[in-house]
């Protein structure tokens, strides 16, 4: 028989999780931004920081979560399937290109900006990017939903993928759009502004900072994550995942909610494009490429679809072993045995390996959620079923 | 009494096919009514025509006096039909509880819903002693049990029962056409589809039997029975 989560047991273990997050956010907080500059922190311990996960590692790793956190609630909650997630962290980039920087020289216009009101350029709070990048996003979402979501989980799949190789290339060529330069293509936009947080403004070096600012937007995704989840819209993304025709014959209004995850989704990508830009003092249109759709995909599938926490691992795991792991352990294997391998170029067989080890003994990722795992192990499920039901007649 | 649904004259069909040729319908409330024939007689069509899972080619359905062909599927529910689909379709990987809360997903009266609830689960004990458990583990008669309380989670006027004792053991058939007659007592309106006619026609006042997309015969259930050419098709005496 199957095992039953009862709502509250449900509570009380997002409870748990959120405790961990908070203790492990605070915990890093400290080490990077008080531990790392002490003068008396011995310097293997430095080094072994800066080695395997120094403090840009980190805070990459946390744009990709709150990314994947997005992803997830398109691919994992409604089961619409998006192979051209990166598109939405274009957009977001370019926002905040466009909103925080030097780039619109013709004009001055700032609004609470970080920089002095004379520089030219667009200049608007960083926080109010944050929500400009998000809900721009989800306009994209739902402009590029609404034609689309009509189509079965292969062909919306295709058309997704094709977004996702349009919209980059627009910013790639995007020096000459109609006469109008809107990204400054392959040079990019360099410098945006620094973030306001009251007393000081972040640039690009305050990674201490930031990670904790990386680390609010990425409890603020896990907030609205669990909320909707639980709620009338989470319950009817979970109906369409299941069975779209049992679904909308309750009623659940299959576009509108099909387009809200979208929308949702595309949010999240627009916040993790804002947060990326500043994290790196840029946008660079040739990183925005259909491998990042597809490494995110990788991430919400290794973690565990529809479940935040699996996902929050999954995405970590690969974005450190991509930024950092595996370079670093290379430099280990390589100065013990006196080797000379370039691990970092194995990056991709090693994902590779893994997704296809996971595939083969773990289809529900690391921390599954129930459901899932019940789905993708049906066969078992089924016999289960038979015998029940032989013992029934 | 007066007519809930008038279905006029559709006729269906999924691309080149024609499944519904014409057929014309009249459930009064209070009623049930049956639609029986063979397979591919263009019963479950019918059905899914009526609450908007397809839309007619020509004719017109009437609900309580309003135009209702052409509103998608979603909105129907709103009105007060509420569809237990052919093969039964609930979530499998979701509880009995959660299955029953989504059939009441356009309602937002919790406190009827809470009633609702208690009403399905004495209509149906069997489900009150599975309420946690995954749908999809259940047996197929509880499964079907499930299919129609969540129809009836919707609050329906119109209640559109399509096979609903498919597969069942012969108990568990008795079970379901007891219950059905029990929901009509309730004041729910029923449109039953059946293969099993002989069950049918004995809970149901008036059948109608379809036949290649078009109604053959129609009358009370009482005259189906006596009916020569009925009993020698479809009730094999």
């Amino acid at each position: 028989m199957a095992k039953t989560t009862a709502p509250s047991n449900v509570a009380k273990s997002n409870r748990k999780w959120i405790t961990g997050y908070s203790i492990i956010g605070v915990l890093l907080f400290i080490t990077y931004q008080f531990l790392l500059p002490w003068e008396g922190l011995p310097l293997g311990i430095y080094d072994a920081i800066y080695q395997w996960m120094p403090p840009s590692a980190i805070n990459e790793s946390l744009v990709y979560i709150i990314m994947a956190l997005g992803l997830n609630i398109v691919v994992g909650y409604a089961g619409l399937l998006d192979l051209g997630y990166v598109a939405f962290w274009a957009i977001g980039g370019y926002c905040a290109g466009w909103f925080m920087s030097e780039f619109f020289y013709f004009l001055n216009i700032n609004f609470l900006g970080s920089v002095p009101a004379e520089a030219p350029g667009i200049h608007i709070n960083f926080w109010m990017v944050l929500f400009i990048g998000g809900f721009i996003c989800a306009l994209f979402g739902i402009l590029i939903g609404a034609p689309t979501l009509r189509l079965k989980s292969d062909y919306l799949a295709l058309v997704t993928l094709g977004f996702g190789e349009i919209i980059p290339q627009v910013f790639f060529n995007g020096e000459n759009f109609f006469g109008y330069n809107i990204s400054n293509g392959t040079k990019g936009i360099v410098m945006v502004d620094p973030i306001p947080v009251g007393v000081k403004n972040l640039g690009p070096f305050d990674f201490g900072w930031k990670l904790l600012i990386f680390l609010f937007l990425t409890a603020i995704m896990v907030f609205i994550s669990l909320r909707l989840r639980r709620g009338r819209l989470g319950r009817a993304w979970l109906a369409i995942r299941e069975d779209e025709l049992a679904a909308s014959m309750m009623g659940v209004p299959l576009m509108r909610t099909k387009l809200s995850a979208y929308a949702v989704g595309a949010f999240a990508g627009g916040l993790g494009g804002v947060a990326f830009a500043t994290h790196v003092n840029g946008v660079y249109a040739e990183r925005f490429n259909f491998t990042i759709s597809i490494f995110l995909l990788a991430m919400v599938v290794l973690g565990g679809m529809g479940n935040v926490w699996g996902v929050i691992l999954g995405a970590f795991i690969l974005s450190w072993v991509n930024g950092n792991g595996l370079t670093a352990f290379g430099q280990l294997y390589n100065d013990r045995f006196g080797t000379d391998v370039d691990f970092a170029s194995f990056t991709f067989l090693l994902f590779g390996l893994v997704l296809i080890f996971m595939m083969l003994f773990k289809r529900e990722g690391l921390l599954p959620e129930s459901r899932l795992k019940l789905m993708l192990h049906e066969d078992e499920l089924d016999d289960a079923d038979a015998t029940s039901k032989s013992g029934d007649k | 009494m007066s007519a809930m649904l008038e279905v006029k004259n559709i006729q269906v069909g999924y691309g080149k096919i024609i499944a519904v040729k014409d057929v014309s319908v009249t459930v009064n409330k209070g009623e049930i009514v049956t639609l029986i024939g063979s397979n591919g007689a263009g019963k479950s069509t019918t059905l899914r025509t009526i609450s908007g899972l397809i839309k007619p080619r020509s004719g017109e359905i009437l609900f309580n006096g309003k135009r209702i062909d052409g509103i998608p599927g979603h909105e129907i529910v709103g009105l007060g039909i509420c569809h237990s689909p052919e093969g039964r379709r609930i979530f499998p990987r979701m509880t009995v509880k959660e299955n029953l809360e989504l059939g009441a997903f356009l309602r937002n009266n919790k406190g009827e819903v809470a009633a609702d609830l208690d009403r399905v689960l004495t209509l149906f004990p069997r489900l009150k002693e599975r309420i946690e458990q995954r749908a999809g583990t259940m047996s197929g008669g509880e499964q079907q049990m499930l299919a129609v309380s969540r129809a009836l989670m919707g609050a329906p006027q119109l209640l559109l029962l399509d096979e609903p004792s498919m597969g069942l053991a012969p108990v568990l058939v008795e079970m379901i056409f007891e219950t059905i007659a029990k929901i009509r007592q309730q004041g729910i309106t029923i449109l039953l589809i059946e293969q099993n006619a002989n069950a049918a026609l004995e809970i149901a006042d008036r059948a109608y039997v379809l036949e290649s997309g078009v109604v053959k015969i129609s009358g009370t259930a009482k005259e189906l029975r006596a009916d020569d050419k009925v009993t020698k098709a479809y009730l094999g005496h």
